[in-house]
């Protein structure tokens, strides 16, 4: 059996999808925390294209970009639960969110990155966001469960980072975004996929996220002070 | 069309997006019903409803049912045509499929998306991007070479059309024009024999591969609805 590795730095959302997969696949990995303001060889040499985490490297092969991993994953342990539907047409429509979610769910971290008008801005972008996918995708869901239907899959892990993180983010940057009213399907899955086996196990606790982005918070704003200075 | 299978493309002339299914229908030889979408003075009803989220082209429906994202359909169209013309992705070697969707993935965020931004910017916005799509293609040069032609490209290589596969047909139905593109960006070739020539042969001989001619439009009709963009990025200013 080949060795798996992960080199992803903690809490990052998308080190934690790759870990939330292994996990569902029961697969043992070693994982390696990265130091992002001094990189390691390791780290260069696996991902010599972006230099970013999470790089999973499989019997010395280096697979890189989070939804890739968790695609590569998918196929190589096909025999554990599988992250995606069966039939062609299913994986196409989960293809499309988790395309959607890669593309669309960076105005979210700019929330706790800015402030004042940018921030404004990042919220109203988020906002949309959230309202496509309220009516398009958690539509779909109604009381149901998962996009994997009774079990979590690779749709759920694409957006599970919206939950505890968003969570997070709104706490230490002061602003509510998720309105429960407004966002009731979302809210109902997220609660499910936080409960959900095997990934409540393994989510970085509240706290410990909340002050984590609040320090990062601070140094931002502090950074971006100095800089305009 | 045969027995109960119904396959409509609703598409663009310039579309790159819209001409990589195209190319992958036409290789598995599948037969479909085309629908040229006009995305300026309107979209027509099918296409509102099947892509009600970003209401764009390509959407591919079959039998009804749309799918959306020209990289999605390609594998869509891989798995449900099993039996049709050749594999478009690696099929046992799970490496490979994802080395070959890392670098569907560069080409399209780190070329493709450059290269509009070096239509559409202008001033320092569009210097930065012009140098960032010239490292990005020796970038892929590399990645190209390490990953997929350690030895070059064969001479004849894509004459047999079983060759042109995912990776070819999301490069080369933008890049395929990269002549015509390379009038709006001054200073440079933006694959240059010199700087890239894995890249450039490869390219080079996919546009010669039949199906790739019969689909990508012609050279002069590219460089005027280039240079319509790049005078609406510009205003009325005629420097390019």
């Amino acid at each position: 059996m080949a060795d798996v590795k992960l080199l992803g730095t903690w809490p990052s959302p998308f080190s934690y999808r790759v870990i939330l997969a292994l996990k569902l696949k029961g697969i043992d990995y070693e994982y390696i925390e990265q130091d992002l303001s001094n990189k390691s060889p390791l780290l260069l040499q696996s991902n010599p294209v972006y230099k970013k985490i999470p790089v999973l490297i499989h019997g010395g092969n280096p697979i890189s970009e989070s939804m890739t991993i968790l695609q590569y994953i998918d196929e190589s342990w096909p025999e554990t639960h599988p992250l995606l539907p069966a039939d062609p047409y299913g994986r196409a429509v989960a293809r499309f969110w988790i395309k959607f979610a890669e593309e669309k769910l960076s105005s979210a971290s700019m929330i706790f990155r800015t402030s004042g008008e940018e921030q404004g801005k990042a919220v109203r972008e988020t906002v949309e966001v959230m309202e496509i996918l309220e009516e398009h995708a958690f539509g779909s869901l109604k009381e149901k469960g998962f996009f994997g239907g009774e079990k979590v899959n690779m749709v759920d892990l694409a957006y599970g980072v919206m939950g505890r993180w968003f969570d997070a983010i709104e706490e230490c940057s002061g602003v509510k975004v998720i309105d429960p009213l407004k966002f009731p399907l979302f809210c109902g899955w997220a609660e499910r996929f936080n409960e959900a086996p095997v990934i409540r196990d393994n989510l970085p606790g509240r706290k410990e996220l909340v002050d984590f982005y609040k320090r990062r918070r601070e140094m931002m704003l502090a950074a971006a002070a100095a800089a305009s200075n | 069309m045969s027995g109960e299978e119904k396959v409509v493309l609703h598409g663009m002339w310039a579309s790159p997006y819209a001409k990589r299914v195209e190319i992958a229908l036409k290789l598995k030889g599948i037969p479909y019903e085309y629908v040229e979408e006009d995305l300026l003075n309107g979209k027509s009803e099918a296409l509102l409803k099947h892509n009600p989220v970003h209401q764009k082209v390509p959407v591919l429906v079959h039998n009804g049912k749309p799918v959306i994202e020209s990289c999605i359909i390609l594998e869509y169209i891989d798995e449900t045509w099993k039996s049709s013309g050749h594999a478009l992705f690696p099929q046992e070697d799970t490496y490979r499929r994802a080395r070959v969707r890392f670098w569907a993935d560069f080409i399209q965020r780190q070329l493709l998306e450059k290269f509009i931004v070096t239509i559409t910017a202008v001033g320092e916005a569009r210097e930065e991007a012009i140098k960032e799509l010239r490292k990005n293609m020796e970038l892929l040069e590399e990645g190209l070479r390490v990953n997929f032609f350690p030895e070059g490209i064969p001479q004849y290589h894509f004459d047999d059309q079983k060759n042109v596969r995912f990776l070819d047909i999301t490069m080369c139905a933008f890049f395929g024009l990269h002549k015509a593109q390379s009038e709006f960006v001054r200073t440079t070739e933006i694959i240059d024999l010199q700087r890239t020539p894995l890249v450039f042969s490869w390219v080079e001989s996919l546009k010669e591969v039949p199906v790739v001619k019969e689909v990508l439009p012609p050279h002069d009709e590219v460089v005027n609805l280039l240079r319509g963009f790049r005078q609406n990025a510009v205003g009325s200013s005629p420097q390019v």
